[in-house]
C-alpha cells in the first residue's frame, strides 16, 4: 500500500510504554442498530483502548452519531428503535439482561453538539448536576464544591468562572457552555467520556480550547469522539475508526489510517473525494 | 396598507381603553376605604361597602386553584410527555371541548353534584366550578411551554444518568416554570371575573362569611346584584366593584408578565 502524503496533520505520537493497557475499555461486537426497520449500524465490532482518544470519522448519515450513542444506551430514549449485539464496557456487558440504562448512563459521561446548560441553574448547579444523581456519595456541600472546582479545572474553565460559580450558566459564552457541559460530565469522574461533535458548533477558537482539553483528557479517562472534521481526528486521536453507510471500514491507529490506509474507500474519504 | 393596520390596530385597543375609562369615571368616587372594609349597606341607605365580595372573590379564586392548577399542571405534563398516543390526543381533545363549554353549564354542573344534594350553597360549590373551568386553560398552557423546551436539554439530562420521572420534573418542568405560572395566573385572572357558574352554586351572600360550607359574596355577583336593582347609591357601588375587580385581574396580569421575565430566562436554543 503506498504511502500517501497526508493532507492532515497528525499529532499523536507512536504508543508509549505509558498505554500499554491491560484490557481495552470498550468492545463491541457485531453491534447493529435500528431505527423502525432501517439499520443504521450493522455488525460493528472494534475494540476502543483505555486511556486514548478514539475517533469516529465518515460522511454525513454514516451512523457516527448512533454508534457513539449505544455505547451509552441513549440509543434507545428514542422510540421505535432497537440495539442487536453487545457492547462490553470495562468488561460488563451493558445490553445484559436486566442491566439498568440509568447506571451506565452515570458511568459513561456525554457531551452533545451544541451546549445544553441547564437555563434555571448556576454554574456551580450545572456542574453538580450529576451528582445529586448518585444519593449514596456526596451528600456533604463542602465535598460538593471541591467536586465541581476539580470538573472544572479538569474542562480549563476554572479560571475564568471561578468568581461567578453562583451565577446564570446562559452567561457565559458558546465555547465556555460547552466546557461547561463537559466539567458536568467529567464531575462524576466517568471513565469514558463520549463527545458528539463536541466543536461542531464553536468558533474556531474556542473549539481549539476543546480539542486541547480533549487531547489532556487521555491521561485519566477513555475518550471517544465523533466528528466531521477529520483535522480534527488526526489532532486529537490515538486511534481512529472510518464509518461509511453503516459498516466500519477500517479501524487503525490514526497515524496509519490517515497515511496508509488499507481501504480504497477510506483512502477516497481521506483524500477528499467524496464527504 | 400599514395605514390600515394601524387604524385595526388603534380599533383592536379601543373598547379596553372605552371601558376603563368610563369604570374610573363612574366608579372613582365611590371608592374610598368605607368600601374596602364595610359590608354592604341596608337597601337604599347610602354607605356600605364590598369588602366581603372582595374577600369572597379571593376565597373563590384560592378554591379554583387548589383544584384546577395541580390537575392542570399534570395533565399539561401527561400530554407533553405522551403526546400522540391514543388517551393523549383524546385528553386533549376533551380538553379542548371543556374549554369551550358554556360557563353557566359549569355552574349547573356543579349544583347538581355539590349543592342539590345538601341542600344549601356553598363557596365550595363555586370554588369547584371555577376550578372546573381553570383546568382545560392551564392544561394547555402547560402542554405548550413544555414542549418549547428543547430535546436537547432532555437527552443531556438522561445521558447524565437522570431516570424519565426526573428528567420531566427537574429539568423540563423546571425549565418551563416560568410560562407555566404565567399561563396559571392568565387562567386565574380569567375566572376571577366569572359570574355564571356562580350564581347559583356560591349564591353571593349579604353578610361577611369566610365559610366554604356557607353561600360567600363575590365581586361579580355583587356588581350583578346592584347594577339590577334600582337604587343610585348601588348602582356607584356597582361601578366600583367592576373597577375594583378589573383592577385586580389587572395586577394578577402584571404579576404573570412579571413572572416571566425575571430569573435566568428562556431555555437555549
Amino acid at each position: 500500500m503506498r504511502i500517501i502524503t497526508p493532507t492532515v496533520q497528525v499529532r499523536s505520537p507512536e504508543p508509549t510504554t505509558s498505554q500499554v493497557e491491560t484490557r481495552p475499555c470498550i468492545v463491541t461486537s457485531k453491534l447493529s442498530a435500528y431505527f423502525g426497520e432501517t439499520a443504521a449500524i450493522r455488525d460493528i465490532s472494534m475494540s476502543v483502548p483505555q486511556q486514548a482518544v478514539t475517533a469516529i470519522i465518515g460522511p454525513s448519515g454514516c451512523g457516527k452519531s448512533t454508534l457513539l450513542r449505544c455505547l451509552n444506551r441513549m440509543h434507545e430514549t428514542v422510540p421505535r428503535t432497537r440495539v442487536e449485539g453487545s457492547v462490553q464496557i470495562l468488561g460488563s456487558e451493558i445490553y445484559g439482561e436486566g442491566t439498568s440504562p440509568i447506571a451506565i448512563r452515570r458511568h459513561v459521561g456525554m457531551v452533545f453538539q451544541r451546549p445544553t446548560p441547564f437555563p434555571t441553574m448556576s454554574i456551580r448547579a450545572n456542574v453538580a448536576a450529576g451528582l445529586r444523581v448518585d444519593s449514596k456519595s456526596h451528600a456533604d456541600r463542602g465535598a460538593t464544591s471541591e467536586i465541581v472546582e476539580e470538573a472544572l479545572q479538569r474542562a480549563g474553565l476554572w479560571a475564568e468562572v471561578k468568581d461567578q460559580l453562583d451565577e446564570s450558566a446562559m452567561a457565559l459564552s458558546g465555547g465556555q457552555q460547552q466546557r461547561l457541559c463537559i466539567a458536568r460530565a467529567l464531575a462524576t469522574r466517568p471513565r469514558v467520556i463520549l463527545l458528539d461533535e463536541p466543536t461542531a458548533s464553536l468558533d474556531p477558537l474556542s473549539a481549539q480550547k476543546v480539542e486541547e482539553l480533549v487531547y489532556d483528557l487521555r491521561k485519566t479517562v477513555t475518550v471517544v469522539i465523533v466528528t466531521h472534521n477529520m483535522q480534527q481526528a488526526a489532532r486529537v486521536s490515538d486511534r481512529t475508526a472510518f464509518l461509511l453507510m453503516g459498516e466500519l471500514v477500517e479501524f487503525a491507529s490514526t497515524r496509519e489510517l490517515f497515511t496508509a490506509p488499507k481501504d480504497p474507500r477510506t483512502e477516497s474519504y481521506i483524500t477528499g473525494r467524496f464527504g | 396598507m400599514i395605514g390600515f393596520t394601524y387604524l385595526a390596530a388603534i380599533l383592536a385597543t379601543l373598547p379596553l381603553v372605552l371601558i376603563l375609562a368610563h369604570l374610573v369615571r363612574k366608579g372613582a368616587s365611590s371608592l374610598s376605604l368605607a368600601f374596602f372594609t364595610h359590608m354592604p349597606g341596608s337597601v337604599g341607605e347610602p354607605g356600605g361597602g364590598m369588602a366581603n365580595a372582595i374577600v369572597g372573590t379571593l376565597m373563590l379564586i384560592g378554591i379554583a386553584s387548589i383544584i384546577g392548577l395541580p390537575i392542570g399542571i399534570g395533565a399539561g405534563l401527561y400530554l407533553a410527555e405522551k403526546k400522540s398516543t391514543p388517551l393523549a390526543s383524546t385528553v386533549r381533545f376533551l380538553s379542548d371541548v371543556l374549554n369551550g363549554l358554556p360557563s353557566i353549564v359549569m355552574g349547573i354542573f356543579a349544583w347538581e353534584v355539590l349543592v342539590r344534594p345538601v341542600r344549601h350553597f356553598s363557596a365550595l360549590a363555586g370554588g369547584v366550578a371555577l376550578g372546573a373551568m381553570m383546568i382545560p386553560l392551564v392544561t394547555r398552557t402547560t402542554e405548550e411551554m413544555l414542549l418549547v423546551v428543547p430535546t436537547s436539554l432532555r437527552e443531556a439530562a438522561l445521558a447524565l444518568g437522570y431516570p424519565k420521572w426526573r428528567t420531566s420534573i427537574s429539568v423540563v418542568l423546571r425549565t418551563a416554570l416560568a410560562g407555566i405560572v404565567t399561563g396559571a395566573l392568565v387562567a386565574v385572572a380569567r375566572i376571577a371575573g366569572e359570574t355564571a357558574p356562580l350564581l347559583f352554586t356560591a349564591l353571593g351572600n349579604q353578610f361577611w362569611s369566610t365559610s366554604v360550607r356557607e353561600p360567600i359574596a363575590a365581586l361579580p355577583l355583587q356588581i350583578f346584584t346592584y347594577a339590577i336593582n334600582a337604587y343610585d347609591e348601588w348602582h356607584r357601588q356597582a361601578w366600583a366593584g367592576a373597577l375594583v375587580l378589573i383592577t385586580i385581574v389587572l395586577i394578577i396580569s402584571l404579576a404573570a408578565r412579571f413572572a416571566t421575565r425575571s430569573r435566568f430566562g428562556a431555555p437555549v436554543d
